[in-house]
């Protein structure tokens, strides 16, 4: 039987932690991109879009990111398409996460002042020109220290990955687990290198959050 | 290809995803009361108590909000009878989902007994009420005014994270969906069934906790 030193779980552990990082990084670069995109429908006045936004954003906030994964991942085998967990966990991550960072954001845009609105547009800038020149730049200083923040939901989150079959540290951990029967180690390792990730991200959003409260 | 959903198969289980539906908003209403005994006793211990206390609490604190719950959760049920303490799923469901929001609302609480003014706690105590006086009728009384937004979403997340205890068998209602995706194959539409039911639960907890803030917290 093959046996499992400290140092082969640790380094067992610590392979598939790059994946919780791959899929995290993916998660959030493609969630951020769909969620700016969502942002400018959220405000952009069009009563169908508004709608629209704030019906995706109520479903993905509104039910568990796990069902979420459960759904992408046999509800695209239904259009007969063969789905990896590597194609669900990536897809339900980035919903999930542009969800959460609309609204993240779109708290910050609405907190500029509203005469930057009619400032702007009275200097005839359109919709996106008045976004692009006027308002995101003063919101995205605001927006640094949730969205930061909102980073080790997703990391958190990815951990959700391994029960549709993902192998990230979590699933590695449940594998190591079965194979070696220590569980105290294992889980305390897992839970440990999850913390290395996160606790420097909350960190940093804090720092960050303490320096706009002194700007103000 | 096309492909007809087909929920009437869904319709003989209906007792079993009720089932779940219930051990979900028990397990959420339990965790949620001890949760926040938990999160104010933290929160106190970290603002008023002693130095020690106070770090002890921090860790805590940072430990729990910085690892995925699904990691608490197997930690506790899988690690712990490593160390001789055995506890059944459910047990072990409760406990994690206590620990989890207790983490949060330490520091949810914190925050808004922070906010209270020096000058409050400094009058209350002029007045000779006691420190156990001025904690509950002057600092808490305020705190939770302020932060009753943030712990209601707060354990919105919680209700919505609790499909997790799914995965260490403890009877949900993912489990319940779980279970009947394993008997009749129609996957998608018992778990689209089910996240309408959580969205519908998160709703109606919304709504719930608005109503209930308004009646403990009355206008001044």
């Amino acid at each position: 039987m093959l046996q499992f030193s400290f140092w082969d779980i640790l380094s067992n552990l610590l392979i598939a932690t790059q994946w919780t990082i791959v899929l995290s990084l993916i998660a959030f670069v493609c969630g951020g991109i769909v969620g700016l995109a969502l942002l400018f429908m959220r405000t952009s006045r069009i009563p169908a879009l508004e709608w629209f936004t704030k019906v995706y954003i109520e479903f993905f906030q509104g039910t568990p990111l796990l069902m979420q994964l459960f759904l992408f991942f046999f509800g695209i085998a239904l259009f007969g398409f063969e789905v990896s967990p590597w194609t669900a966990a990536t897809l339900a991550l980035t919903f999930w996460t542009s969800a959460f960072l609309t609204e993240v954001w779109r708290g910050c845009v609405e907190s500029i002042p509203k005469g930057q609105w009619e400032a702007s547009s009275s200097l005839a800038l359109s919709y996106i020109e008045q976004m692009r020149y006027v308002i995101l730049p003063q919101a995205s200083r605001i927006a640094v220290a949730p969205t930061v923040g909102f980073s080790v939901q997703v990391i958190k989150g990815t951990a959700l990955a391994s029960i549709i079959g993902f192998v990230e540290l979590t699933k590695a951990g449940t594998m190591l687990n079965n194979a070696t029967f220590r569980p105290f180690l294992v889980y305390s390792l897992v839970a440990l290198i999850y913390f290395c990730l996160c606790f420097p991200l909350s960190w940093w959003a804090k720092k960050i959050e303490g320096r706009l409260n002194v700007a103000r | 290809m096309s492909y007809k959903l087909q929920f009437a198969e869904l319709l003989p289980y209906w007792n079993v995803l009720l089932q779940g539906l219930i051990f979900t908003i028990v397990l959420t209403v339990v965790s949620t009361v001890a949760g926040i005994a938990v999160g104010t006793a933290g929160a106190s211990a970290r603002t008023f108590g002693p130095v020690w206390l106070g770090r002890i609490v921090a860790v805590y604190v940072e430990l729990i909000r910085n690892t995925p719950f699904i990691v608490q959760l197997f930690f506790i049920f899988f690690g712990l009878p490593a160390l001789g303490l055995k506890l059944s799923e459910t047990t072990a469901a409760f406990l994690a989902m206590v620990i989890n929001l207790g983490a949060y609302s330490t520091e949810i609480i914190r925050a808004g007994i922070e906010a209270v003014p020096k000058g409050h706690i400094e009058a209350g105590l002029s007045l000779a009420m006691t420190k156990w006086e001025v904690l509950r009728r002057i600092v808490l009384n305020q705190a939770f005014r302020k932060i009753y937004p943030a712990l209601s979403s707060q354990i919105i997340i919680v209700m919505l994270g609790s499909a997790v205890v799914s995965q260490i068998s403890a009877e949900d209602l993912t489990y319940a969906a779980n279970f009947v995706a394993s008997r009749n194959f129609r996957n998608f539409e018992v778990y689209l069934l089910a996240a309408l039911a959580y969205l519908v639960l998160a709703m109606l907890t919304r709504s719930l906790l608005r109503a209930l803030g308004r009646v403990i917290f009355k206008a001044r």
